[in-house]
């Protein structure tokens, strides 16, 4: 019987450079073992996408992404007929002798069938892990659709059949809660709130993720990241704008924050998206936070 | 899926007797997170099952980490677990009944909620009693006359502008495409499927165009005292508007929620006055916006709200309720609805800036904040409207 092993999961999302915790962990070997979708939700920027991209590595196998937006349709997402070479064939059968059904026969035949996502991730040999990124895009007759094959794993195609899938995908939703998902969806999931990341799970990430960083400047990026999270900003910068300001910091050749001002200013468009934020963001908050991160 | 049955026989099998109590428990547990509004079905139950049959549950942080994934299904959910969980396994009794602060029971019992097409007005006033708590004193019991204050002229002239609206605002371009005869877009696998009975050759051409629905107008009306001067005349408005589309929903606000659609649709308006007179006791009255939009939130959003409802506020914002209430309620409406539209008789004034802290509080979550104390005000969002 195969059990729920989430501490070797954990190891070996560690080991591609994902740092998740016991909770996250958890809910991922749940997923696998329950052979049921997990949605994850969060603010943008906590690392919601990667969980996917970790897992997909973890478990060596194919990630599939499946990006949703408004008017996402079945020809986008399930499967769509290679209508060239569909008439490129008739063009080649014209001088044969077949009748329209058997044409018609030929040429809705798998060859002739380009696979989107959801059709993709259910007939590989080995299952992959399909992400349906900002699910909460898509619209709602998308999202009844889903449901539907996320019960079953069979889609139907009404020239060719019904498609089984070969292999169950482990499937990882995310939203940002921009629009209410259906209780359907939720319930056929199981849930995680990804949070931003604590002090020291974010200096564990930064190690990870920049290597040639030094102790001292990791720790003190990341405290003045955190203590800029609790000001009000537009956008609050996520994980990866911390990790795009250690590695500016670094490749600056900075050893710590405060070593030029200036110069840390200057580069503080890695973490401040918005020009009503690098306003409300003045050179004196700025040296106030850096003081407190020293 | 089910979950795969030889986890739940391996539970049972190995860990007789002490599996057999943990078993109990476990189902007791699922049992008390569904009377806390939790989402958990014979299917979760099932899962939570299989999970425990994999673990030693001894470990009460891996029990934990697990149910939560299985039973949570929204961020409240998430947000309540620990307290669900901690009183549950650790003020340890099975028989102990629990019930969480602060929280509802899903989408109302039986006979708790009134169905809101029900006929009479006995209903609507039994779901009154419920949600009304400590009413405020200035619950004025007497019906509000609505005969007064405006001239047949008048009258007519709001019941024309309302069908004006209605009328635009009935389609709205989605951006899904259906299939028709003619159009923009070339639509390939039909005309493909059609060239087949020429041999091959795309005689016959399919389209895609872009395919209107109807949108869907919720409106909430507040009857509150500050508003008594308006709230005769945008009720005649309201009334325009839902006998003119066919998907509208009207509610008024004031020391509670009342749905008043049925009402509204009653062809008699002599009749309609006289329920609307029973249903609108109370009007008049200090308003509890943010709990009334809570209350909305809880009982009629799930059915009465998709993505393509506008919802339609006509209030001044003056909340006797906390600030911090109507922040959240109106986020939670923002994520429901597709467009909200705050109309505010009180815009018009000279000088007005919005400073009610109810109002304050609303603003970040409205798409359009605009007058509504005239005619001519009301007949200046027709533009807006045909945008959405």
């Amino acid at each position: 019987m195969q059990t729920v092993n989430w501490r070797d999961l954990k190891d070996r999302l560690s080991e591609t450079g994902y740092v998740a915790d016991p909770e996250l962990a958890m809910a991922l070997a749940l997923m696998q073992r329950l052979q049921r979708p997990l949605l994850i939700e969060g603010e943008a920027g906590v690392g919601k996408t990667d969980v996917a991209k970790a897992l997909a590595q973890a478990l060596e196998t194919d990630l599939i992404r499946l990006q949703c937006y408004e008017g996402l349709d079945a020809n986008a997402a399930v499967y769509e007929w290679n209508y060239q070479r569909q008439l490129l064939a008739i063009k080649v059968w014209e001088g044969e002798t077949l009748t329209a059904d058997q044409k018609e026969e030929h040429v809705f035949q798998e060859k002739f069938l380009l696979k989107r996502p959801l059709l993709d991730a259910i007939s590989r040999a080995r299952p992959p892990v399909l992400l349906i990124d900002e699910i909460d895009r898509a619209d709602e007759e998308f999202e009844a659709y889903l449901l539907e094959v996320l019960s079953d794993f069979q889609i139907s195609i009404p020239e060719m059949g019904t498609i089984t899938a070969t292999s169950v995908p482990q499937v990882v939703l995310t939203s940002n809660s921009t629009r209410e998902l259906s209780d359907a969806l939720r319930r056929r999931c199981l849930y995680h709130w990804l949070d931003y990341p604590s002090e020291a799970k974010e200096l564990a990430i930064v190690d990870a993720r920049v290597p040639d960083i030094e102790d001292q400047l990791a720790g003190q990026i990341v405290r003045f990241v955190q203590a800029l999270r609790r000001e009000d900003l537009d956008k609050t910068p996520g994980i990866a704008e911390t990790l795009d300001w250690a590695r500016a910091l670094t490749g600056l050749g900075a050893r710590r924050i405060d070593e030029d001002l200036e110069e840390m200013r200057q580069t503080l468009m890695c973490l401040l998206k918005t020009r009503s934020d690098r306003g409300r963001i003045t050179p004196e908050v700025v040296d106030r936070l850096a003081a407190k991160a020293l | 899926m089910s979950p795969d049955a030889s986890g739940l026989q391996g539970f049972r099998d190995d860990r007789e007797p002490d599996g057999r109590r943990i078993h109990r428990k476990l189902l007791a547990f699922a049992r008390q997170a569904r009377d806390n509004g939790f989402p958990v079905g014979v299917e979760e139950s099932l899962d939570a099952l299989t999970f425990a049959g994999d673990f030693d549950l001894l470990d009460r942080a891996e029990l934990r980490r697990g149910l939560r994934a299985i039973f949570c299904a929204s961020t409240t959910d998430w947000e309540r677990f620990d307290d669900l969980f901690d009183s549950f396994w650790f003020y340890d009794s099975e028989r102990t009944i629990l019930k969480v602060s602060g929280t509802l029971p899903r989408s109302g019992g039986e006979g708790e909620v009134p169905s809101p097409a029900a006929h009479g007005s006995g209903g609507e006033d039994a779901g009154a009693e419920e949600t009304l708590g400590g009413a405020s004193a200035a619950e004025r019991l007497a019906g509000t006359d609505f005969r007064h204050l405006e001239t047949a002229q008048d009258l007519e002239a709001v019941y024309t502008l309302a069908e004006r609206l209605a009328r635009r605002l009935r389609w709205r371009l989605s951006r899904r495409q259906r299939i028709r005869r003619r159009g923009r877009r070339v639509d390939l696998r039909n005309t493909i499927h059609r060239s087949l009975r020429h041999g091959g050759t795309p005689l016959d051409l399919a389209y895609r165009r872009r395919h209107p629905r109807p949108i869907k107008l919720v409106m909430m009306l507040d009857a509150s005292g500050s508003m008594s001067l308006y709230s005769s005349f945008f009720i005649r408005f309201i009334r325009g508007l839902v006998e003119n589309l066919a998907q509208a929903e009207a509610f008024v606000i004031h020391t509670r929620l009342v749905h008043i659609s049925a009402v509204l649709r009653e062809r008699d308006l002599e009749k309609a006055v006289d329920r609307m007179n029973i249903l609108s006791a109370g009007w008049g009255g200090g308003t509890r916006l943010g709990e009334s939009l809570r209350s909305f939130n809880d009982n009629y959003a799930k059915q009465v709200l998709n993505g393509r409802s506008v919802v339609m506020i006509l209030s001044d914002g003056y909340d006797t309720g906390p600030a911090e209430l109507m922040a959240g309620e109106m986020a939670r409406l923002r994520r429901r609805a597709r467009r909200i539209i705050w109309l505010n008789p009180m815009i018009g004034w000279q000088g007005y800036e919005p400073v009610a802290q109810g109002m304050a509080a609303a603003l970040p979550h409205v798409d359009l904040f605009a007058p509504a104390h005239t005619l001519d005000s009301l007949a200046a969002l027709e533009p807006h409207l045909a945008k959405l």
